[in-house]
């Protein structure tokens, strides 16, 4: 087909232009990333304005049930067992739950790469040996490392950020290792290493370039897992410890009050889901939208819907 | 008018693609009657496949829109037809066979049962299917059909799962074969006996046969009449022997000038002194597999050696070994009297300005992610000693100019560039580092005809003004004819003639050599024909 | 192939070695179990007996040697909680997850195998946005809300289902469901992916051109080569199950590994958690090697 000839020159706009553009050719995408933005300066900015109001604790009001204007907005979505009204404490709690998963992911994703770059180019024993770590730290039990850090060290956002971290990296590790082993073999490598470039400037100028798009769209669904793991273990117990609040917790806190007050581990929860199901289609997107072989598909959609 | 067999009246087939609506064929109308062989002759982009896939119902709805036309078979509108109703005759009344019948067979499936699917999707009982299976096996020379049946389309050569193909395409007897570029992938010898098996069964059979390609010489060899498409639009049609002699439009024209190995050979006095380049015994061994079995050859300065070869004869694994990509396993290679086998990183860093290498696919060989300039420019940021930061941009330019390119693309990605033009990059920038000698391992093959042309002129202007050496690696002799002093031609490893190229395309000494030549196809019809009578008289070309 | 299974039990052999090693000393780290055991007004001359009962008096390495030597001959200690030998323990907890494993993966294999592949079949229709859109949800879901939501409406409102333990076939309906959901919705997604991918492939149009029907365009030419990757999926989530699903099974009261697991580490029972990773190492080892085994069948161009 004569396609080539076609999309040589499409014309130059901005970076972020066509990023938007691309965006909203996916309408479930742009609205996951919309929601994310909110999430994102609520994490950031909540506490600032908020943390007087979530902590506030009003004895009239607990377990107060939602949609229920009289106490004033902050209550719409009800109180918890002391009466703290929980649409702030949701908004409070993005901070932690969100600084967890972040710091978790880009430790892990900075560490794992780097790792499996050395393990995919190299052809030494290093390689071998930074599968088998790969393969403890994977069947290594994730709980048992949160109990360890939680009793040697204290329970705050750093360590379980580090607890996390630790577990992810084979993720990284194994992903940048398969994509290393291919790209080393393309041909434009060759061509570099006939040039007599060195082995620091092939891997970083032309094999991590490469690899990047399926680290970030991994990144992007990784997210979404941490946040899942870091709630299962702040609702086992054995996370986040309060006073300080993450969703998961607010979850694991409701629990004993699910016959007669829902709303205490309902909204959290559809925080999380809402929150990892953005990112998943956030990802989705990345997947098609980064592939420039695929691209066309968001492309063509934009032109068909808008 | 006398109904034909099958008849494309008018086809207009659109796809709707990210940068807009491409036509990809216009206003198509051609016909084929029973025992004729008619070829769609085209370079890629033309559109020469859109019919056939037409025909087949293999267009994808959308992108693609079938906007006006029909397509009649025994008088039956195909296009209106229900999905069912197509189905019945695919394959059983009208069948196709491909390029790269290795992607085209299913992997995990043995032959025998996918030839047989063939017949049992149209309700032949298993039992006869089966039985029918093994003798077209054993018709289209598979050896050992027994045992072929249970085997997986990896098991065969590249030739093999063509006839396997073959196989499965007239197990029901159909009336119109149409094969998309059937032998493109595959080695010259290899080609003539699959399409010498083609011939023979379409006689057999009286079936039409609709043939899809981009090679005059595959036109020539096989093809009744000829329809040559350009840009989606059919430009000349009629009788193959006529269009080629009197071709009427312009197209036609230049890509019967294009087409290679017509000129005069170069012949010239040996040059005498040191050479640049002396292979000495050069050894690879994978394992217990000997790709290379002690090559030794020399390139004089200012010389240009061909190598060429089939699939698997050693050719590109040399390339990659003088230039130490894959360690080789022995010998010696001497360039300026020292050898680079034996040099250390640094003193072969230093060396790595000299050799540089043009690779066959450019659309792999260049970064995806990085401009022109970047690409061009790395030469410099590897070897910071040849020119200062400050001339980069005005030496960018120039070698895009000199390549035939302009200085504004510098800004540019590989992928908005066409096939030729990326091929034009890559060897800007192996001319960046001022190199003596370039090897080109298949750097045409993967190119249409007339850009093929285009980039030999180039190489060939290179040489006379900057004084290069080229190290050319070919399967295509007729290019090799036009452009190379001398001809190395190897097989399984080892150098099985080696002679100035005069000598070697007018009178070759090894039965290797010779057999290579018969059955690479002339784009000029008579002279096709007597090849293929002295090629049957001589047996040279086993079936 | 003998050869293969031998390099890969070798491969993980090491890690398991590992693994203990590294088990062994950190799982100490977190305290003396003494305390947990023991009444806060024990005396000192019942906390060293306890510890002299327990080994908890030499030296860690001493300990370490001593498992060691008990290992070589089978022995894996003594759980200090249920006062039974722990792999006893754990092959009891084993046993419930295992059932719980294979009774979800089937379910999840089987049912995203058929809708994934139904759903690459027409990529961008109805039936694909649809089922696209479940999956999504269903992979971005933390369990414990599903099984705190679930248990909310079909046994504290409903009344349908038993809220916790077993017994009854009724028991296992919402472990089961809830388990089912995050696997099923990442399966899925790599079904569809890996379909559309087959489906596009030139040896499904040369099917087309054969007249191949789209049914077994689908089932037979493309499902056999879209399933390595899905395979692989299938294993990572299994594997999952197999480690422990920690959070489901505490929530319905199951006595699974899972739940063993995180009781042991809490409770300091350093005998079960290192028999418990043993025998998960082990079912995660034979699973590995079925798993490769599958690549084979399905694959023709897969030997080892």
């Amino acid at each position: 087909m004569s396609q080539t000839n076609t999309t040589t020159t499409p014309k130059e706009r901005g970076r972020i232009g066509t990023f938007i553009r691309l965006l909203w050719a996916d309408k479930f995408a742009f609205f996951a990333a919309l929601f994310l933005l909110v999430v994102v300066l609520c994490a950031i900015f909540g506490p600032i304005w908020l943390s007087d109001e979530a902590t506030r604790q009003n004895l009239r009001g607990r377990n107060a049930p939602p949609f229920e204007l009289s106490r004033g907005f902050m209550y719409i979505l009800g109180a918890d067992q002391l009466g703290r009204p929980l649409l702030p404490r949701i908004i409070v709690a993005a901070q932690n739950t969100m600084a967890v998963a972040a710091g978790a992911v880009i430790c892990s994703m900075i560490i794992g790469s780097a790792l499996g770059l050395v393990a995919g180019y190299t052809r030494s024993r290093w390689s071998g040996a930074i599968m088998r770590l790969g393969d403890v730290i994977m069947s290594f039990p994730s709980l048992l490392l949160a109990v360890i850090v939680l009793y040697m060290l204290e329970p705050s956002v750093a360590n379980i950020v580090l607890v996390l971290a630790i577990t992810r990296i084979p993720i990284y590790l194994r992903t940048t290792r398969a994509e290393v082993l291919e790209v080393r073999e393309r041909m434009f490598i060759s061509a570099a290493r006939v040039m007599g470039t060195s082995d620091r400037r092939i891997v970083f100028r032309h094999i991590l370039p490469v690899v990047m798009p399926t680290l970030i769209t991994i990144a992007t669904l990784d997210f979404a897992f941490v946040m899942l793991a870091e709630s299962s273990l702040s609702f086992l117990g054995i996370g986040i410890q309060p006073p300080e609040i993450t969703w998961g917790l607010m979850v694991s806190q409701g629990r004993p009050y699910l016959t007669n007050a829902w709303w205490l581990s309902f909204w959290p929860g559809l925080a999380i889901i809402l929150t990892t199901l953005s990112l998943n289609l956030l990802s989705a997107w990345m997947r098609i939208a980064l592939d420039p072989v695929q691209r066309w598909r968001l492309e063509m959609g934009g032109r068909k819907n808008g | 008018m006398a109904e034909h067999l099958l008849e494309v009246r008018n086809l207009s087939v659109d796809f709707h693609t990210a940068a807009g609506t491409v036509s990809a064929v216009r206003n198509v109308t051609w016909h084929l009657d029973r025992g004729e062989t008619l070829a769609i002759l085209g370079e890629s982009g033309s559109g020469k496949s859109v019919s056939a896939s037409t025909i087949m119902n293999l267009i994808d709805m959308p992108p693609g829109e079938i906007t006006s036309g029909e397509v009649l078979f025994e008088g039956r509108d195909l296009l209106k037809m229900t999905d069912e109703q197509r189905r019945e005759l695919n394959g059983c009344r009208i069948a196709m066979i491909f390029q790269d019948p290795l992607s085209h067979l299913n992997p995990v499936y043995t032959v025998g049962w996918q030839i047989c699917e063939m017949m049992t999707v149209h309700d032949v009982p298993a039992d006869q299917a089966k039985a029918r299976t093994l003798e077209l096996l054993r018709r289209v020379g598979i050896p050992n059909p027994e045992a072929a049946m249970d085997k997986y389309p990896h098991e065969f050569s590249g030739g093999q799962r063509q006839r396997l193909m073959i196989a499965m395409a007239l197990a029901l007897k159909p009336d119109i074969l149409i094969a998309d570029e059937p032998t493109t992938a595959l080695d010259v010898t290899v080609q003539a006996q699959v399409l010498a098996l083609l011939e023979e069964l379409q006689r057999e059979t009286g079936m039409g046969l609709l043939l899809i390609t981009h090679d005059l010489g595959v036109v020539a060899e096989i093809a009744d009449r000829v329809v040559v498409m350009n840009k989606g639009e059919i430009v000349e049609s009629g009788d193959a022997a006529e269009v080629y002699l009197n071709p009427k439009h312009p197209y036609t024209k230049r890509l019967i000038d294009a087409a290679p190995g017509k000129g005069e050979t170069r012949d010239e006095e040996d040059r005498l002194g040191e050479p640049l380049l002396r292979v000495d015994r050069l050894q690879q061994h994978y394992g217990g597999f000997h790709a290379l079995k002690g090559a030794s050859f020399s390139i004089m300065p200012g010389e240009t050696v061909a190598i060429v070869g089939e699939s698997g004869s050693g050719k590109s694994t040399m390339a990659r070994a003088i230039l130490r990509l894959d360690e080789p396993s022995g010998g010696k290679v001497i360039w300026k009297g020292r050898d680079l086998l034996k040099m250390t990183p640094k003193e072969l860093f230093a060396i790595r300005r000299d050799i540089q290498m043009v690779f066959q696919d450019p659309t792999q060989s260049l970064n995806p992610r990085m401009t022109v300039y970047q690409i061009i420019s790395e030469a410099w940021i590897v070897h910071p000693d040849i020119l200062p930061k400050a001339r980069w941009k005005d030496r960018v330019a120039e070698l895009l100019v000199q390549v035939g390119l302009s200085p504004e693309m510098a800004k540019r990605y590989p992928h908005q560039f066409s096939g030729g033009q990326r091929q034009r990059i890559a060897i800007a920038r192996a001319l960046a580092l001022e190199p003596k000698l370039i090897i080109c391992d298949e750097a045409v093959s993967a190119l249409d005809v007339s850009i093929q042309a285009q980039v030999i002129e180039l190489l060939d202007g290179l040489r006379r003004d900057l004084g290069l050496s080229y190290l050319f690696i070919a399967h295509d002799l007729p290019v090799v004819r036009d452009f190379a002093d001398r001809v190395i031609v190897m097989k399984s490893g080892e150098i099985v003639e080696e002679g100035h190229v005069g000598q070697i395309f007018d009178a070759p000494r090894m039965p290797y050599t010779q057999a290579l030549l018969a059955a690479s196809l002339d784009p000029d019809p008579e002279v096709q024909a007597t090849r293929r009578n002295a090629r049957k008289s001589e047996g040279l070309v086993p079936a | 192939m003998k050869r293969f299974i031998g390099k890969r039990a070798m491969a993980s052999a090491i890690s398991l070695v590992g693994l203990i090693v590294l088990v062994f000393f950190l799982s100490r780290l977190t305290g003396d179990p003494t305390d947990l055991y023991l009444p806060i007004d024990a005396t000192q001359e019942m906390r060293d007996k306890f510890r002299e009962l327990h080994g908890l008096n030499d030296p860690l390495i001493v300990q370490f040697g001593r498992y060691v030597w008990d290992l070589l001959h089978f022995d894996f200690g003594e759980s200090i909680r249920q006062a039974r030998p722990a792999m006893e323990v754990v092959l009891e907890g084993f046993r419930w997850t295992l059932t719980l494993a294979v009774i979800t993966m089937t379910l999840v294999t089987v049912a995203a195998i058929v809708i994934g592949s139904l759903a690459a079949f027409k990529v961008g229709g109805v039936f694909d946005r649809i089922t696209s859109f479940f999956s999504l949800i269903g992979a971005s879901a933390p369990d414990f809300w599903i099984a705190i939501v679930g248990i909310v409406i079909f046994a504290v409102q409903l009344r349908w289902l038993p809220t916790s333990g077993t017994g009854t076939i009724w028991h296992w309906i919402l472990p089961i469901s809830v388990l089912f959901i995050r696997p099923f919705g990442l399966i899925l997604q790599v079904v569809r992916g890996s379909m559309i991918t087959a489906l596009s492939s030139a040896y499904v149009k040369t099917a087309k051109a054969k007249g191949v029907p789209p049914r077994p365009i689908i089932f037979v030419h493309g499902l056999r080569n879209a399933m390595l990757p899905v395979i692989t999926v299938i294993g990572d989530q299994a594997a999952g199950i197999l480690n422990g699903a920690v959070v489901v099974e505490t929530i319905f009261g199951f006595p699974g590994i899972g739940k063993l697991m995180i009781d042991a580490i809490l409770q300091r029972d350093f005998a079960v958690i290192l028999a418990a990773i043993m025998v998960s190492a082990v079912a995660i080892f034979i699973m590995n090697l079925l798993i490769d085994l599958a690549y084979a069948m399905l694959d023709p161009r897969i030997r080892y």
